[in-house]
């Protein structure tokens, strides 16, 4: 049984149909490419996914429960995380309580404990902090565990992300354009970083990306969204090949100039 | 953990000293009336900062209802002393948990609304308490609620203030204070990461309004005649100049806003028609040189003090060697 079934998904906003008929099944361990032109609803796929945008039609299973109705936190507490394109970190945090919130869906407390300072408390509050400051220690960002989330450097705060995103325990990862606003350099290390995430935490992926690089060069199946609908899958060099991909994303006549 | 153990008596130590001092000054009669006065009114003052702050600086849902909230704390605290005679005690849990839902039902309607909006819905709420109030002729209608037995004393206002500013720093300082955070710093980010925004939201409301119920219920059983004329924006708007000027997101600092302004309006007392001129000039001062607040979301600890007195003692320590 595939971790997410995706049938029939549908979202309009108004008139305008951002998502129509997708489908998708993705199977545990898959690491599975989303591209598409500006525009495409590769977001919004993500969107309806992780339950912030409730779908016009269709189905989603993940896990083998049906996500219909379930409110966003009640999805991550299934085991699915994200990150997001433009960078949304708690900023005025300090790094280590950024991880230690998320964190907070796999240990947690009732009010009473936190009021009243009872034993689960500190406890807990020991092994939250534990565990938040060896996920930091990983991603090489235990140096700047004190320091305020908004003052990292840009691709630190990209990897802060992802370590947030894994400190919920996810089974499922969907990632929001991780190379975003980064130099070849630092895409080639998200490139190794994702790749050894995957491994190590034996991760699903989904990934939203623009650098074609980094998708050819990590996913096994790439889907192509355009104007909502899809238009092909395969693996990357099928992708590469594929007349309507070329379209897509290139336009009519710069294919008939190409041919 | 040992020096854990040391800075908790070292602040114990710290408040017996002060409850002992400011009690015997009260009992020998060193503290004019006037001053005693204004050192409970310190007290409550200092409850409603804080439970203010915890729902706009720590939350960062900006709400103005906190006349509503106190308004009801009062009034049902009062109802139970003077209209159905039983004991203070209970007047204090009824009066908290009136208050507390009064959260609920402001909170839950409330909460697809931000900013602004907020602001005036809660603004909303606190009018509509004082003129629902007004029109009851139980707790008195517009001449408000009379003899109300007298029992708030020192012991007891102290005891309110270190318990609830305790109860705060537990909930700020806990996992639940943490997610409180996350909902003020990205909402969408914080649902994403497992954080029950709603509940989280509805929760601040309710632990700042009862906390805001229970400063109510000392008022009215200090001053032993409450009317809703009392509860106007007017006394939202001192209190979140507190909140203000200590900085939102910083405990201490609201003891610091709460402790600073009511000193400020006791000695601006002979002179009433400046003193709401103060106030406002206080505020945009604050908002222009230190929008943060006089601690910005720092907050005041024993570590502070020992770094300052590290500073001093260096600085000596460097004179002596010349």
């Amino acid at each position: 049984m595939p971790l997410l079934e995706v049938s029939k998904l549908s979202k309009s906003f108004g008139g305008l149909v951002a998502l129509n008929n997708f489908n998708l099944d993705v199977e545990e361990g898959e690491l599975v490419g989303l591209i598409g032109p500006n525009g495409a609803g590769k977001t919004t796929v993500f969107n309806l996914l992780t339950g912030l945008y409730k779908p016009t039609g269709g189905t989603i299973v993940f896990d083998g429960r049906n996500l219909r109705g379930r409110h966003p936190h009640q999805i991550t507490k299934m085991g699915m995380a994200r990150t997001f394109q433009n960078i949304r970190l708690f900023g005025n945090l300090s790094v280590l309580d950024n991880v230690k919130i998320a964190y907070q869906v796999v240990v947690n407390y009732g009010l009473i404990p936190a009021f009243l300072r009872v034993p689960p408390f500190y406890r807990r509050e020991e092994n939250i902090e534990k565990s938040s400051l060896k996920l930091l220690e990983i991603f090489d960002l235990k140096k700047h565990a004190q320091e305020k989330a908004k003052n990292l450097p840009y691709g630190e705060q990209r990897r802060l992300e992802v370590t947030r995103a894994l400190a919920t325990n996810p089974k499922l990862l969907l990632l929001d354009e991780p190379a975003a606003g980064m130099n070849p350099q630092e895409t080639q290390d998200l490139l190794a970083l994702i790749k050894w995430v995957r491994n190590e935490f034996k991760l699903t992926i989904i990934l939203i990306e623009h650098d074609m690089s980094l998708v050819m060069g990590l996913c096994e199946r790439v889907l192509v969204l355009d104007y909502g609908s899809l238009i092909a899958e395969g693996t990357p060099q099928e992708i590469q090949q594929n007349p309507k991909v070329i379209e897509a994303y290139l336009g009519d006549e710069e294919v008939a100039a190409w041919e | 953990m040992q020096k854990k153990h040391l800075s908790v008596l070292i602040i114990c130590l710290a408040l017996g000293a002060l409850f002992a001092i400011v009690q015997v000054g009260i009992s020998n009669g060193m503290i004019s009336g006037y001053w005693v006065t204004n050192l409970f009114l310190m007290g409550i003052n200092i409850i409603l900062a804080a439970s203010l702050n915890l729902i706009n600086g720590f939350t960062g849902e900006f709400s103005l209802g906190h006349a509503g909230f106190m308004a009801v704390g009062a009034y049902a605290g009062g109802v139970i002393t003077t209209n159905l005679g039983l004991p203070f005690p209970l007047a204090i849990v009824v009066g908290m948990l009136a208050a507390a839902v009064a959260g609920v039902l402001v909170g839950l309607p409330t909460l697809r609304l931000r900013g602004d909006y907020l602001a005036i819905a809660t603004l909303g709420f606190g009018e509509i308490v004082r003129v629902v109030l007004m029109n009851i002729d139980y707790v008195g209608g517009a001449s408000g609620l009379k003899d109300i037995p007298d029992v708030v004393n020192w012991p007891i206002i102290f005891v309110s203030v270190v318990l609830s500013l305790l109860l705060i720093k537990n909930f700020v300082r806990s996992s639940h204070g943490r997610a409180c955070l996350a909902v003020r710093e990205n909402d969408l980010a914080a649902q994403m990461m497992g954080v029950n925004i709603t509940y989280y939201k509805v929760l601040a409301f309710v632990v700042g309004a009862a906390l805001a119920g229970l400063a109510g219920v000392l008022y009215a059983h200090y001053y032993t005649i409450i009317q809703p004329k009392e509860f106007s924006f007017l006394l939202t708007f001192d209190v979140l100049v507190m909140v203000m000027v200590g900085g939102l997101g910083s405990l201490t600092g609201s003891v610091v806003g709460a402790v600073l302004l009511t000193t400020a309006s006791a000695f601006l007392q002979a002179i009433p028609e400046l003193r709401m001129v103060i106030y406002a000039l206080l505020l945009i001062i604050s908002a222009i040189f230190r929008p943060q607040g006089l601690l910005g979301e720092k907050e005041v600890t024993l570590r502070t003090f020992q770094k300052l007195g590290g500073v001093f003692n260096a600085t000596s320590g460097s004179k002596q060697t010349q």
